[in-house]
């Protein structure tokens, strides 16, 4: 969402819309996308905060307590903050704590297997707008989890893990030229798809899709991402 | 030719074919020196728009190093920008060998958020398993042609290919195209089975069992074929897991590792098959796998077909309205397009079916925030999708993990220190679809 497009009724503290375990990650308003047009609906006034799963306590159940206590025993206490959603567990740790985290899921728990790593850019989650998430897999046991860090906008940086996994080489070159996330002590981070000039990070919320408006018998058609989209 | 290019180091000959003369006469003077070779982007062996960077002493490879990104189309920010159910329209294209699994992994991942992966129905889920397999034969069949291809086994090219086109033909009539089908959707596909597709495969079974061992005859024990491809490309055990391959190079190092058998998606656990795998770790031993799960491939599509059989008229998209696309194809006098009875429906009979149909085709579906990632065992490897929502009309974001982009990270240990026309050799191994690998 940017500026500009939030009604007048939004509150200044969207936090009060929140249940208090639950995440927010932003705000959404209205139904229809349209702006500026005489809302004779109603609906153009509704606002919804966006909540993503919430956190689970302990016990988790199942492999999951063996995993989580683990990495509650190799981080001193840190305890990452574990999310079970749709039956995939997602650990979420901090960003220093990543490579102690690796390691100890590779060499203790197993998971012998990186699947590569994914960023996310949530451009209203403060603080920590750029996500990296992992996918692993310890072909051992067949499990599966999910790591997931974060890193703020004014400091895109994260601990490579080229050392722990090295399939993420291209992974987390990707992850850079997309995002401009920066993974430190990755042995050559350059930009992998795009050319090596170009400008910007494509992936970012923030880079606009492109295109050109398409005129179609006679009437014209404006590129995707200016179109009105349903909020 | 041309000489005297700046470099920051070294010489640079351009080379554009013919004038080979005048090339060793100035090649001469540095013989004794590391060449380096640029190889692609557009070289007819390397597996489309890869380029190569081999350094090399004499027709040793010292080292060597993948260039990508000359097919990025930004599928995964398009996505971004469309429904939930016209992102299938995009990943379908990126690894235009296996669009179906493409559509399925991006498909599983979207049910899982929806919380309706128990709620498609079976026939949908046969469905997708039949062309999933059909797919994976199509697939392999063109990774053993061009495979063949490169090191000048031509007629192993043409049959392959010629095969292929049966497939092709068996994935026009189902789902109306041979490439880019956008079939398998959000809660199961897009169309039934048409009349008499069931006896076309089944024609297509008997077909495949008396060519598939021309392969075999061709290959398996052709001295020359089997001088090019053993012990190159060896990548052990250890190896693929540090570099985070899957699919037939894992299996070739003799580990059983299949995500239909290990971690099973769309009912694989109902049908019996094998998983294949060979003990050289080598290329030679990626080719016997594929040739295998040809036929692995074909035992499934059987059972599959047996099961279309008893499942006529049975449902192929989830019962929930708010999920479903409302209308469906039909054939008519003009060819394929919008069936004119939904249409009578919508237009003179129910303004409710009007508002619901316009609802669900122009804003779409709402899918609840979080993630998912539902792996899948592509043709190359784990495929999977990983699938953010904000709880929109939109992906927030789906990122796709594709086989052949981390695969192809082990160029560089599978031919330094092997000649250069095994590095051609090793690559085919991988079967890398750079419309995957770029996206």
């Amino acid at each position: 969402m940017t500026e500009g497009n939030v009604p007048d009724n939004v509150p200044e503290d969207t936090s009060s819309l929140t249940a208090p375990e639950q995440e927010q990650i932003g705000v959404r308003t209205g139904m229809f996308g349209g702006r500026g047009s005489g809302d004779t609906s109603g609906f153009g006034g509704l606002v919804r905060p966006v909540l993503f799963p919430a956190p689970a306590a302990p016990p988790y159940g199942g492999w999951y307590d063996e995993v989580a206590g683990a990495l509650g025993g190799a981080l001193e206490g840190r305890e990452p903050t574990v999310v079970i959603h749709r039956g995939e567990i997602t650990f979420h740790v901090r960003r220093e704590d990543l490579v102690t985290v690796a390691r100890t899921l590779r060499d203790e728990l197993r998971f012998e297997f990186c699947s590569g790593v994914s960023g996310v850019h949530y451009p209203d989650d403060a603080g920590k707008e750029l996500h990296a998430v992992y996918h692993l897999l310890s072909m051992s046991h067949n499990r599966r989890i999910r790591l997931e860090t974060s890193a703020p906008d004014a400091d895109p940086t994260l601990p490579s893990l080229v050392s722990v996994y090295p399939t993420l080489d291209w992974h987390e070159r990707e992850t850079y030229d997309m995002f401009g996330l920066v993974f430190e002590g990755h042995p050559s981070l350059t930009r992998i798809l795009m050319p090596d000039d170009w400008p910007g990070h494509p992936q970012r919320k923030d880079y606009p899709l492109g295109g050109i408006a398409v005129e179609y018998k006679g009437a014209t058609i404006p590129p995707p991402d200016t179109r009105r989209s349903y909020s | 030719m041309s000489t005297g290019f700046d470099t920051s180091e070294g010489r640079v000959f351009t080379v554009s074919g013919q004038d080979w003369d005048a090339l060793t006469d100035q090649l001469g003077e540095v013989a004794d020196e590391r060449i380096v070779v640029n190889m692609g982007p557009q070289h007819p062996s390397t597996h489309g728009v890869l380029r190569l960077i081999l350094e090399l002493e004499g027709e040793t490879v010292t080292e060597a190093r993948a260039g990508i990104g000359y097919l990025h189309t930004g599928i995964e920010k398009n996505m971004e920008f469309r429904t939930w159910v016209q992102g299938v329209t995009f990943c379908t294209r990126m690894d235009y060998l296996a669009p179906l699994h493409n559509e399925t992994a991006y498909v599983l991942s979207t049910e899982r958020l929806l919380d309706i992966e128990d709620e498609v129905p079976e026939k949908a889920q046969v469905m997708r398993v039949l062309l999933m397999e059909l797919n994976r034969i199509s697939s392999h069949l063109v990774a053993i042609a061009t495979g063949g291809m490169e090191i000048g086994a031509l007629t192993v090219m043409t049959i392959g290919f010629r095969e292929r086109e049966l497939v092709l033909d068996l994935f026009e009539l189902i789902t109306g195209l041979r490439m880019n089908h956008a079939f398998i959707r959000p809660g199961g596909v897009a169309q039934d089975l048409p009349p008499g597709a069931l006896e076309e495969i089944r024609g297509f079974i008997d077909l495949m069992k008396k060519r598939l061992p021309e392969y075999a005859d061709l290959c398996n024990a052709n001295p020359i074929f089997r001088a090019r491809l053993e012990n190159v490309g060896v990548l052990d055990l250890e190896g693929c897991l540090a570099l985070g391959l899957s699919g037939p190079v894992l299996r070739s190092t003799g580990y059983p590792w299949d995500l239909r058998k290990t971690q099973p998606y769309c009912g694989y656990e109902d049908y019996e098959f094998d998983v294949q795998t060979w003990d050289t770790a080598d290329a030679y031993g990626r080719f016997r796998i594929r040739l295998n799960e040809m036929w692995e491939s074909l035992r499934i599509v059987e059972q599959a077909a047996d099961r279309l059989a008893k499942l006529e008229g049975a449902p192929i998209m989830v019962a929930d309205k708010k999920i479903a696309w409302p209308s469906q194809l039909a054939i008519g006098s003009d060819g394929m397009g919008n069936s004119l009875d939904h249409i009578r429906h919508i237009m003179g009979e129910s303004m409710e079916a009007l508002i619901h149909h316009f609802k669900l085709v122009t804003e779409g579906f709402r899918v609840p925030p979080g993630q998912a990632y539902v792996p899948i065992e592509g043709p190359r490897g784990e495929l999977g999708a990983h699938v953010v929502s904000d709880g929109g009309t939109r992906p927030f974001r789906v990122h796709f993990r594709d086989p052949s982009f981390t695969n192809l990270q082990a160029t560089s240990v599978m031919s330094e220190g092997g000649m250069v026309a095994d590095v051609i050799v090793a690559i085919a191994s991988i079967d890398p679809v750079m419309g995957g690998v770029d996206r």
